[in-house]
């Protein structure tokens, strides 16, 4: 059993930030502190855990801001080294062979800590107040937690019944691995405070950014979606997902301008978007969000973000609203309160996002996978993912895949 | 000696290669055998006392108009109108024409005792100029005398209170111009005029007009119906504004119009080699060409772009008249045509021209993708009578490097125009639907009115320019520009002119006539 293992090593952090400096995202994959080697399954944890064999495992950009040693510290004490990366799984159940996809978040349930915190009682377990603690090692997610296992890896990992989404047939497995990236765009989308009336400035397009997009679209239908996308082939998608417009990125303050017919002053905008949406993170991305927002309006973090130098008194004196969206849990939907995952499941139906899987890797060509992913854009990908269905294959289940296909 | 006429040259072995703009800077090219090139007439001869023709002029006015003197008096309201920035191109050494001819006309005012007098650069929905661009075009005497005092104006076509509807045509078209110099006792316009478009009713009519009046002729639908808007007596463009012009004069306005013509003397010494034909370059020029390329080539752009906005041209003046407006523009025209025009035998499948740094709205500023479509498209297309030089659906091939910049304090519409509009559809017929939004756009409308910028509008004029060559091309290409701008336009690159001509070849056939526009100077193709 192979898998990709995370291992706390300070010389191979740097060897990899260096790389991926010079190299680009993604390039510090062979030398930095993630290797390929024998993994034993995870121990089931307490009752109510199962262990679930990967089918496919994306990469996420978060993953990458890891591997590249960017990431912030922050998450130096809700993480537990060493771990197996992979937290956007579709799966089968080792159980009964169910279909499954994993909701990654390690919250009060998993952790088997009674009385449950604040938010996971609310049902918002994105925002669990206990992800260091309980009987688990730390961990803030499946994928960064060493007792759980993640979805790089053959050997497959450990994950709780409150964890476990069964996968309607109708959804591919390419589907189905985009359902928990579009659920952090769900969450994001439902909690941003967009309405039918609004003016939404999306920036970046990569599968978070166009995830959001299709979440925008499908739930709230703004009056006016654009886009700022780097790549052709990202602002034909968004198009495609339900944007009014998409444009490249140092075009979007001048779309929005127009759009809400705005004067300039000091570099932003007097009125702007309702709400931008900053899928990228960036320095750069949120003095643009910042500049573009209307007074009184949200700019909405989806993407990490890190340690920035961003001039706020403009957010000061237009009393911006800045304010993160991370992860899922569940959401007032018109009223109802759901699980975020079901309603992403829907929006990946009607959006048909598999098609935003454009590679599939085996696990024994990651640093291929990684480079890939590091520079999806750029090569026309938007999702990169390990494929994990060779054991099944000799198991007579899935006799065509090779990988990678892109 | 009187100045040779225009030439029209068939490209054979002896023929040296030909001389094309290329923005800033310039290319020689070798056409094929039995190509045209159209060389322009020599510049004709300036007026030996040019201060000396315009007293003539203002004394002895056209069209039954009495004598300038006799039309001014103490207590009365006179205003001034001048052409802007826009004019003339290259922009002149000093003393500009229109300080000659606004200081005559002041003294005169003097002289009778008049004291109410405004200036207003007549700028219609150009950008405002700068007070270096006003001292230069005015002189500093008349600027310091009228700028300090409030009395220099830029016409702000934005301005409600600055503005008056006289009516509607017999078309229904709104004609609504500057309340000043419609409600003044005489307005005087200063006129220069450098091709046949510029000067008669269109210098009040467009000059001094508002959005809701320029629109009923600067559109699409109107410029396709100009054949070309060079002849007036076949241009729609034209036909408009003379209705405008008499509802003008109906409503009571005074015009005393002056007109200007200039030769096309257009650079100085050390470029003159642009302007002569390539077989009677000197030592000296093939020495001034070889060294400007060859520092042109390690220049930078923006540099190379400061250089050449600094040459001032050595035109001059050739002719002025005054009066009424219709009799004083038909003497024009006719110097116009006596300069410019060459008879031409036959259209061509393919029109060949090099276009250069500047046009008529890129003055100290950049030539940007849509100026670059105008140009050649707009102007260089439309310097025709009777036929235009390539056949309907021949091909254009122009010579410009076409970046995508954009000065963002001129052209701000321009550039949202180019990313917004051109990107979904580059017919002109179709862009008409978000006219009315830049039109409108507040912040266009601030930065035309409070900083140096053209309407938000304007885009759009330059691209219904384009119109009538738009629908008559089968194809356009052009050659070392760049790629995506270019692609954008919704034309096709190509890196040299050999691959241009193949690339026209897949349109127009193998062996196609080529003809090629020469300029400098500029030359109006009269195509039998």
């Amino acid at each position: 059993m192979k898998g990709l293992v995370f291992e706390r090593n300070v010389a191979r952090f740097a060897a990899s930030r260096l790389a991926s400096t010079l190299g680009g995202s993604g390039r510090g994959a062979g030398i930095g502190p993630l290797h390929l080697t024998d993994v034993e399954p995870p121990e089931l944890p307490g009752p109510g855990w199962r262990r679930v064999r990967p089918l496919l495992a994306g990469i996420c950009g978060s993953d990458l801001s890891t591997i590249d040693g960017r990431s912030s510290r922050y998450f130096e004490d809700i993480v537990s080294f060493p771990f197996v990366p992979g937290h956007e799984v579709v799966g089968t159940l080792e159980d009964d062979d169910s279909r499954v996809v994993i909701e990654p978040v390690l919250g009060c349930v998993a952790r088997g800590i009674t009385p449950r915190c604040a938010a996971c009682a609310e049902g918002r377990t994105g925002g669990c107040e206990r992800v260091a603690f309980g009987h688990l090692s730390p961990g803030l997610q499946i994928g960064f937690c060493r007792d759980t296992g993640g979805g790089w890896s053959t050997s497959g990992l450990v994950a709780h019944d409150a964890q476990l989404h069964l996968v309607p047939d109708a959804l591919s497995d390419d589907d189905a691995v985009m359902v928990e990236p579009t659920a952090c765009a769900v969450h994001a989308a439902l909690t941003s405070g967009v309405e039918a009336r609004h003016t939404v400035a999306v920036l970046g397009a990569g599968t978070l950014g166009l995830c959001t997009v299709a979440a925008l679209a499908h739930l709230r239908a703004p009056s006016t979606l654009l886009v700022g996308a780097k790549y052709a082939r990202q602002r034909r998608l968004a198009e495609e997902l339900g944007a009014d417009g998409a444009v490249e990125p140092d075009q979007l303050v001048r779309a929005v301008r127009r759009r809400s017919r705005s004067l300039e002053a000091s570099g932003t905008l007097t009125g702007g978007a309702d709400v931008v949406i900053d899928c990228v993170g960036s320095e750069d991305s949120l003095a643009q969000s910042l500049s573009m927002v209307r007074p009184r309006g949200r700019v909405v973090l989806v993407g990490m973000p890190g340690r920035v130098h961003v001039d706020l008194a403009s957010l000061w004196h237009r009393e911006v609203a800045i304010t993160g969206a991370y992860a899922y849990g569940s959401e007032d939907v018109d009223g109802l309160l759901r699980r975020t995952f079901d309603v992403a499941m829907e929006v990946v139906a009607s959006k048909a996002l598999g098609r935003l899987v454009s590679a599939r890797y085996p696990i024994d060509r990651f640093e291929e996978a990684l480079a890939h992913a590091g520079e999806a854009g750029r090569r026309g990908a938007v999702k990169v993912v390990f494929d994990l269905r060779a054991r099944e294959r000799h198991r007579g289940t899935d006799p065509s895949t090779k990988g990678p296909v892109s | 000696m009187s100045p040779r006429p225009g030439f029209v040259l068939e490209v054979d072995r002896s023929t040296p290669s030909t001389l094309f703009w290329h923005g800033e800077g310039y290319r020689l090219e070798r056409l094929p055998l039995g190509s045209r090139v159209l060389y322009a007439p020599e510049p004709v001869d300036a007026l030996r006392d040019p201060v000396g023709a315009i007293r003539q002029a203002l004394d002895a006015p056209m069209g039954g108009v009495a004598p300038l003197r006799s039309l001014l008096r103490p207590g009365m309201a006179l205003t001034i109108a001048f052409d802007d920035v826009s004019l003339p191109l290259p922009p002149m050494r000093g003393p500009d024409v229109r300080q000659l001819v606004i200081e005559q006309v002041l003294e005169t005012a003097a002289e009778a005792g008049v004291d109410d007098v405004v200036l207003i650069a007549a700028l219609a929905l150009h950008r405002r100029m700068t007070d270096a661009e006003l001292r230069h075009a005015l002189g500093e005497r008349i600027f310091d005398a009228f700028a300090p005092h409030g009395l220099l104006w830029q016409h702000d076509a934005e301005d409600p209170d600055q503005l008056v509807h006289l009516g509607l045509t017999d078309e229904g078209e709104d004609v609504e111009i500057n309340k000043r110099a419609a409600t003044s006792d005489l307005l005087v316009y200063v006129n220069i005029n450098l091709v046949a478009m510029d000067g008669g009713h269109k210098s009040v009519a467009t000059g001094l007009a508002s959005y809701k009046s320029l629109r009923h002729h600067h559109n699409a639908h109107t410029m396709t119906q100009s054949r070309s808007f060079m002849d007036q007596h076949r241009s729609e463009l034209h036909s408009s504004n003379w209705r405008m012009g008499r509802l003008i004069a109906a409503s009571g306005v005074k015009v005393f119009q002056i007109e200007t013509n200039l030769n096309t003397d257009t650079f100085p010494e050390q470029f003159r080699f642009l302007q002569r034909r390539e077989w009677e370059w000197t030592a000296r020029d093939r020495a001034a060409f070889l060294a400007s390329s060859k520092a042109l080539e390690a220049t930078p752009d923006r540099l190379a772009r400061s250089i050449f906005h600094a040459i001032r041209a050595p035109h001059k003046m050739t002719s002025v008249q005054a009066g009424e407006v219709e009799a004083v523009h038909e003497r024009t025209t006719e110097n116009v045509y006596a300069q410019q025009l060459l008879e031409v035998h036959g259209q061509t499948d393919v029109l060949t021209m090099g276009l250069p740094y500047i046009c008529p709205y890129n003055v100290n500023s950049i030539m940007n993708p849509i100026l670059v479509a105008c140009l050649g498209l707009g102007y260089f297309f439309n310097m025709y009578r009777g036929r235009p030089l390539v056949r309907a659906g021949g091909v254009v091939i122009m010579s410009h490097p076409t970046p995508w910049a954009f000065h963002p304090g001129h052209h701000p519409s321009y550039i949202d125009f180019f990313e917004q509009v051109l990107a979904e559809t580059t017919n002109p017929a179709e862009i008409g639907k978000y006219e009315e939004s830049f039109a409108t756009d507040p912040w266009y409308v601030h930065l035309y009115r409070t900083g140096n910028a053209y309407h938000g509008v304007h885009p759009f004029y330059m691209w219904y320019w384009c119109a009538h060559a738009l629908e008559h091309v089968g194809s356009v290409i052009i050659v070392g520009g760049d790629r995506a701008a270019v692609r954008r336009l919704g034309f096709k690159p190509a890196s040299s002119m050999a691959d241009a001509l193949e690339m026209a070849s897949d349109v127009v056939g193998p062996d196609p006539s080529i003809t090629h526009l020469h300029s400098p100077p500029l030359l109006m193709a009269d195509v039998r």
